[in-house]
Parts: structure tokens; sequence; C-alpha cells
């Protein structure tokens, strides 16, 4: 049996009412007063498809042993680097073993599902057992358009394997149809859509409906076998009509999540996925349907497993983890949308050093530090004389990592001086429970709900981009837990 | 057994340039403002000087690497100079340089001298720190100012000692409105106006809590000092002022990775301190101790290091500050000439800016007279401060105007 083994999501924390893009924006083309409903979710300045898919992939792993995981997909429209691959980096956060198999997939919103089925097919073909597939994006709409409504800021993740199966995969069906009707060129930032009726008539209704029959008949299945069906479909007004069309009930119909997320491009079938697993029973047919270049469909069968599955986040978890992003002026620097003024202290930044960077490994990518054989102290970073004032013994450490660790603030301030593309900037000393102490900035939080003694937990995040030399420094910052909205 | 530098060493000449906003004035220029007010006080020519010690810190700013720009700015002759660097030290340790030199008997007169032309970055404020803490520190530590370290230890003390930010504001308002005061009535500072306390209550906040009366500026300034061997001290001067204790303490980081370090104190100053009361044989540095000169780089600085250095209890120097034990007239004067907060801080030079007023004090010849600390004065203590909160580089010495 091979399928999913464990799922998780990400969602960034802020959310943008598109009532507030509206009225920012609204004025210079009207007809967006459409789909001026709900909230998108929206990236901090400092998160990207990496650093999203790192996170969706933390909630998935919680409690999976890292060295266990055989390979990772990554999918996304919305990859950082050109060359560089972005799975390799993903890889690196997440601690995995080296001899791994790695891999981008790409430009189509249905990368996703094909990189799910292609890891399905790796387990499959024998050798390989644990394979993580994650899908993160994070599009630009231009100011003033309907896609920068719809879209949306997330990250899935699914690990796939033969062991404690939760969703068995049981059938696919794909199709591939270059239909242009979102194309983006390398170098540009945003993509140009086609007439949106056109979109609608030739390819939603006519793409959607082909991949659910083509699924139903190579199998056998009628539309009443499935318990729920997730399709990655933007546009809300058209999918009840594709629902009546195929003999489906409203029942059947997974949240789309764009009212309360947005369109999260090629993660947005797997997110749609994991909500559909957090309430689905032991004999639910699944099918995921993705849309993009034609789409995929995916077959799946939840087995008993899925009733000892739970503690993760996933995707409800984060829906309802937001905070109000009140000003359509931040979203737009946030994404470098605008030229904003850094000034000369704002220009003036550090070289990163590549070999540098690689030297330092895990230590940078996935908080590694030691632990000292002598004393048992935990400390960061990784380092050869003991730090321990009763100690100080060298070359007497082990590895030992800080990226799951718990923590809380020692002490904090919020900066003004300092450049930061979100003043203030907060950071301050954290202590671990174990033993060990980082000097770490804070994000995700606002001066107000960070005291002496908060819980955190580190988040993989961009720490430092140098523009002028395209490197992103990626790094780990604290979090502050948050229990609810904020 | 190393017995220190107690009596060792005499400073028998000093000059120190004003501190402040110089778009008119290069490095060199401060440099050679502070070295003519020196060797004029010592009564000898550059040609007397074999070995020279040049304190500079954020040498990317100003004049560059090395010993050669102070070596070419005063035309010295083909004499050693060392260019020393150790973040808000620098100037001290120059001054530990010189001071070392000549009581081994490797030089007979040195030259101690520190400068920084800080105005040309461009922008408010020290020069971004992650330009100068390596290239692992880019990522190791976080996106942070000098302000924000110091403030992180004020939100720790506040925390620590039960005041509310608004209690613990009113302390450090006290602080830095005495440092005023004292500024106000030199002609040398850089600032110059007195501050009532509700100003600073009142004023932006830099880096919580922290607002900008609790932080000192940035300055443009030069400071020198000239050193012979004790023995030798009277054959130029009458009065010179004798170092008693030098002393530098380096903290292995253990404050920002060890979680044993409580972020109220500096355990860095504290054995410093230990160590140079030590060396000068002071058994009860509150009684003992004259006047300070210590590093109020922000109003959160002084007050610990008033901890830090022995001289308030622990978690009460709040008590001493309230009580007026530190201002002009209490019991031991701090920052009479307006401290790094009005003076100014120039980093290369605030080590030995902060000598220049222990030596003008001591020897009775404060300017203007009215300035003058009227009290019976016998031993002055400097004290810097400088990298990153839970992992400083400390200094502390102390000079006295007798040889015992």
């Amino acid at each position: 049996m091979i399928g999913i083994t464990s799922y998780g999501a990400y969602i960034p924390r802020y959310r943008l009412s598109r009532k507030t893009i509206f009225e920012a924006i609204g004025w210079f083309n009207p007809a967006t007063v459409g789909v001026a409903k709900g909230e998108r979710a929206v990236a901090n300045y400092d998160e990207d498809s990496i650093t999203m898919a790192v996170a969706a992939a933390t909630d998935c792993l919680d409690g999976f042993e890292r060295d266990r995981v055989d390979g990772l997909y990554l999918s996304s429209l919305t990859l950082p680097y050109a060359e560089r691959q972005n799975a390799a980096i993903c890889s690196s956060a997440l601690a995995f073993r080296s001899d791994i198999r790695t891999a981008d997939f790409s430009t189509s919103s249905k990368a996703g599902t094909t990189a799910l089925l292609a890891a399905c097919d790796t387990v499959k073909a024998g050798e390989l057992n644990n394979f993580m597939v994650c899908a993160a994006d994070s599009r630009l709409g231009k100011p003033g358009s309907n896609l920068e409504h719809i879209f949306g800021d997330g990250a899935a993740a699914l690990l796939v394997g033969r062991d404690q199966v939760i969703a068995e995969l049981k059938g696919f069906y794909s199709l591939t149809e270059d239909f242009p009707d979102l194309i983006r060129g390398y170098g540009e930032r945003f993509p140009r859509s086609w007439e949106e009726r056109w979109i609608r008539d030739e390819g939603y209704q006519k793409l959607i409906p082909a991949l659910i029959t083509g699924l139903l008949t190579k199998y056998n299945l009628a539309p009443a076998d499935l318990a729920k069906i997730a399709i990655a479909c933007p546009d809300n007004r058209v999918l009840p009509g594709i629902f009546k069309k195929m003999g489906l009930s409203v029942e059947q119909m997974q949240d789309t999540l764009i009212d309360s997320v947005g369109d999260t491009g090629s993660a947005l079938p797997l997110l749609m996925f994991v909500a559909a697993l957090e309430s689905a029973n032991p004999g639910d047919k699944i099918l995921i349907v993705s849309y993009g270049t034609g789409g995929d469909a995916l077959l799946f069968e939840i087995t008993d497993q899925i009733k000892k599955f739970g503690g993760r986040l996933g995707t409800s978890g984060h829906v309802n983890l937001k905070k109000s992003l009140d000003s359509y002026a931040k979203y737009l620097v946030f994404r470098n949308l605008i030229p904003v003024d850094v000034g000369i202290r704002g220009e003036d930044k550090p070289m990163v050093r590549l070999s540098m960077m690689h030297r330092e490994g895990q230590t940078l990518s996935s908080l590694r530090g030691s632990k000292c054989k002598q004393c048992g102290t935990p400390q960061f970073p990784k380092q050869r004389v003991c730090i321990n004032p009763e100690c100080g013994a060298i070359d007497k450490m082990e590895d030992y990592y800080f990226y799951n660790k718990a923590g809380r603030i020692n002490s904090y301030t919020a900066d003004n001086l300092t450049f930061t593309w979100d003043p203030p900037g907060i950071y301050g000393l954290i202590d671990f429970e174990g033993g060990g102490r980082l000097y770490m900035d804070f994000t995700d939080c606002d001066l107000e709900t960070v005291k002496v003694g908060v819980p955190v937990k580190v988040s993989f995040r961009r720490k430092h981009v140098d523009e002028s030399r395209g490197v992103i420094a990626y790094y780990w910052k604290a979090v502050p837990i948050h229990k609810t909205s904020t | 057994m190393a017995i220190g530098i107690k009596d060792k060493v005499a400073i028998i000449g000093m000059g120190c340039t004003r501190f402040g906003e110089f778009w008119d004035k290069s490095e060199s220029d401060l440099i050679v403002d502070a070295f003519k007010e020196a060797i004029e006080d010592a009564g000898i020519e550059t040609k007397d000087i074999d070995a020279a010690w040049f304190g500079s810190c954020f040498d990317e700013v100003n004049v560059g690497k090395g010993g050669i720009p102070l070596a070419r700015t005063l035309k010295l002759p083909n004499i050693p100079v060392t260019r020393v660097e150790n973040f808000c030290t620098t100037g001290t340790e120059a001054l530990r340089g010189a001071c070392y030199a000549v009581a081994s008997g490797a030089s007979d007169i040195a030259l101690a001298i520190g400068a920084e032309k800080l105005k040309d970055t461009g922008y408010g404020g020290l020069p971004s720190l992650a330009n100068a803490t390596g290239s692992e520190n880019i990522f190791y530590y976080p996106n942070l100012s000098a302000p924000g370290m110091f403030g992180m230890i004020a939100c720790a003390y506040f925390q620590k000692y039960g005041l509310s930010p608004e209690a613990g504001k009113r302390v450090l308002a006290r602080i830095s409105q005495k440092s005023h005061k004292n500024g106000a009535l030199n002609p040398r500072a850089h600032l110059r106006k007195e501050v009532s306390i509700e100003q600073i209550m009142n004023a932006p906040i830099i880096a919580w809590p922290l607002g900008l009366f609790d932080c000192c500026g940035v300055s443009d300034g030069a400071a020198a000092a000239i050193v012979v061997p004790a023995e030798k001290a009277k054959d130029f001067r009458p009065d010179p002022v004798y170092v008693k204790a030098l002393q530098l303490s380096l903290t292995p980081a253990t404050g920002i990775g060890h979680q044993s370090w409580d972020g109220v104190h500096l355990e860095e100053t504290r054995i410093a301190g230990i160590k140079a009361y030590k060396e000068a044989g002071i058994e009860n540095p509150r009684e003992e101790i004259s006047l300070m000169e210590v590093h109020d780089c922000f109003s959160i600085s002084e007050l610990i290091t008033y901890e830090s250095l022995h001289i308030s209890p622990i978690g009460k120097a709040r008590i001493d500050v309230e009580d007026g034990f530190f201002d002009l007239d209490g019991k031991i004067p701090c920052q009479s000439d307006g401290g790094l907060k009005c003076f100014g801080h120039p980093i290369g030079a605030s080590g030995i800016r902060m000598a220049y007023e222990i030596y003008k004090q001591l020897q009775g010849r404060a300017e203007p007279k009215e300035r003058q600390l009227k009290s019976n004065l016998n031993l002055g203590l400097t004290h810097n401060h400088g990298g990153i909160c839970g992992s400083l580089v400390c200094s502390v010495a102390i000079f006295g105007n007798e040889r015992k």
C-alpha cells in the first residue's frame, strides 16, 4: 500500500481584507468589486515559497525522524531561485540526510499534484520508502487586477510512504493541455491573464469535468462513490455549475479556501487535500483535482490509520491563526511592488560569503549547535570549545539541533534605529528548554505581544537579502507562540 | 607573579579636541589638534616620542587600517606606530599599549592617541554593526544596533527589580539629566543644553524602552596622552598623574550563549573592576574613588555600571542616583565633563577623553576653572565597554595624583 503517511500545512499569519485592497486601488478598476470579498493570506516580508514549504514540512514531520526521509519534491510557481535548487535549500533546513533525491517542480499550478504523483511512483518503485512533497506559492497580481485579490500565499506538505498509510493512492488521471490562461515568462514578475470568460468557458468548464470523468471512467466509479472532491478552481462562481453538471452534491465539495486564504497556486490542491484529511473517515474516497496546463486527478482512499493520526496544525489550524494586515501599502512594500527609501543605512549591507555559508551548513540552515559530552551543556552555534564557564572542554562536542526545541523570551527590545522592512526591529535572547541560549530576531509579533517569559518557536525565514548580488541568506527567527488570532 | 602597573607610569601631557559634528574637519585635523595640545602640555617635541599607539575603531569610515594614517598625519619619524581597536575600549587600549611600553623599558616617551571621524557615514547613529562583526555574525547576531542591545538590558533590569517601564525610565532620566547639566558647563562638549526629566521621558523611543535622551549621539573628536616611566615624571612637570591600574576584561560570550547570565549586570565590568581595585590597592571603592568617568553610551549602561563596578549595591543603584550620589556635588561625581552622553563618543577617542578629565581634575586644572571639583581629589576611575551585550570587552583604568 502506497499513500500519504503524514500531512502538514502553513498559512502566513497576515490576512489582507479584499475590501481593504478595493478601498486602496479599486478606483483604478472598479470591476474588481466583483472579487473583493473575504480576505487573502499575505506572506510576511521575510517569507517566501521556500520558507513556507519548510514551515509546512515541519508541521508534517512532527515526531518523524528526519533521517528517515529519502527525498523531497518541491513544487512552486514562485521559486526564489532559477539556478540553485530550491528543494535542496528546504532539505538542508529540514536537516535531511544528504544521500537523498530532490527536485523542483514548477511552471504550472498542477505542479503540486504532479510532484505528489511522482513521489508515489518513486516509493512504488521499491527502493525509497519515505518521500516528502511540499507545495508553496506566493504569486503576485498586478495592483488593480482581479488576480491581486484572488491570489493568496500558503504551503502544504505531504509525506508519502508505505508504513501506516492514512490515505492510499488508488488511482490517477492526468491531462496535459497547453491552455495559456495564465502565462509568465522568465524574468517577469506578474502572470498575464487572458479574458476571464474564455478561461471559464474553455478552461474550467471543459478541463475540470474532463479530469473528473476521465478518472471515474478509468476506475469504473460513480460520482456518488466520492466522499469529498477537492477541486482547485480559483473561481468560486464557476464551481457550483460544474458540480451540478457532474451530478455531485454540495456536501461533497471541499472548501476551495479562496475566501479565507486565496488561490495558493500549486499549493492549493494540496492545502485542500490536507483540509479534507483533517475531517476524513476510514473508507472515504477522496478525489483531488488540480487545474493548470490541463490538470491531475488523484483518487485516495482513507484507511483505519487515520483514527490514530493527529497533532498537526494543518490547514484548519492555520486558517484561524491570523492577524489583519490593515494596510495595502504594507503589502506593496513587503512584496517589493513600490520603490521605498531604505536610506543610506539600509543600503549599507554586508556581503554574504557563500563559501562561509556553505561551511557553516546546517548550523545556519537547521540551527545545529553542539552539546558538550563532558558537561552536557547545549550551546549554539556549533563550536569546539565548551561555553559552560565550569567546563571549557575542547573538541568534546556532539551535534545538537535547536530547530525543534521550545524556547522562552529572556529579554528583548524594539529597535527603531536599525534598518528593517517592518519597523521596529524586535529581537532578543531566547532561552531553550534543556539548555542553550540564542540571540535572535523575532518575527510575526508586535511590541505589545512580546514579554519576558513568552514561549516561542523558531521559524525559517529570509534573514538578510542582498538584492544586488542575488543572495538570499536564510536563517531562523523566533516567533512568539500565538494561541489565537490577534 | 605579575604585580601590575601601579605607580610605574605617569601621564605628563594630554590634549583633547572639542567633540562634535565637524563637517569641516577631517580625522587628520582632529589628530593634529589633540596632539598639539598634548605635546605643549608635556613640554616636548614630536621627535621626543619614540613609540605611538593609535586607537581608531570604525576605520572603514575614516582613515583606514594600520598605523600608517597616524605616522603620516603627524610625520612621526620611523618610530613604531601600533594601530589598536577593541570596540569602545579602543582609546584605553591605546593607552595600555603606551603605558606598558614605558613600564617595560621599551620606550622612554610614548604617545597614545585616539581619534574617530564618524560623521562621514551619511546617516545618523553608528555605522551598521553588521559590517563590523564579521561574516558569520550576519547570521548569528540578530539585526541589532547599540541602543537595541542596551534596550534589552533595560527591559531585563526593570523586570528583575520590579520597576514599571515608567518608573524605570524615570531613574534613567535622572542619570541623563545629570550628564546634561555637566555638559552644559563644558565648552568642549558636543551637547551643551540642559534637559528636564519630562523632556527626557517624552522623547521619541529609539529602542524600547530607551528614548532619544537615553542615548549618546555620534561625534567626531580626538584625544591624546603622553606617558613616561613614573620615576622620570617629575623631570617634565611637578604635577604628573600616575597610572594605578589598567584592566581589560572580555567575556567568553557566555551572556549570549549560556543561560547563566541574568542580563542585568556586566560580568566583564564586575571582573575588571575587582582586578583594577586589587591592582591599585583599593579596598573600598565607594569610599576611595574621588571621581569616575563611566561608559554612558546609554543611561542604562551607566546605571548598571554603578553596580557592576561595586560602587552601588546590586539592584540598588537607583537609590544612589536619586540621592545625587553621582551628581557634580555628590560623593563620587560621575561624568563631570558631560560623559559620552554630552561630551560625545568618537569611539577611538573616548577612553582617552575620560582620562583627560580625570587628569585635569586631579591636577586642579579643569577648564574652565568653574568646572574644577572642590573636594579633595585623589583617585579617578575610567571605564569603557563595547562590543555586543553579553559578549563585551570592558576596560577599567585608575589614576592618582600621588605616587605611593
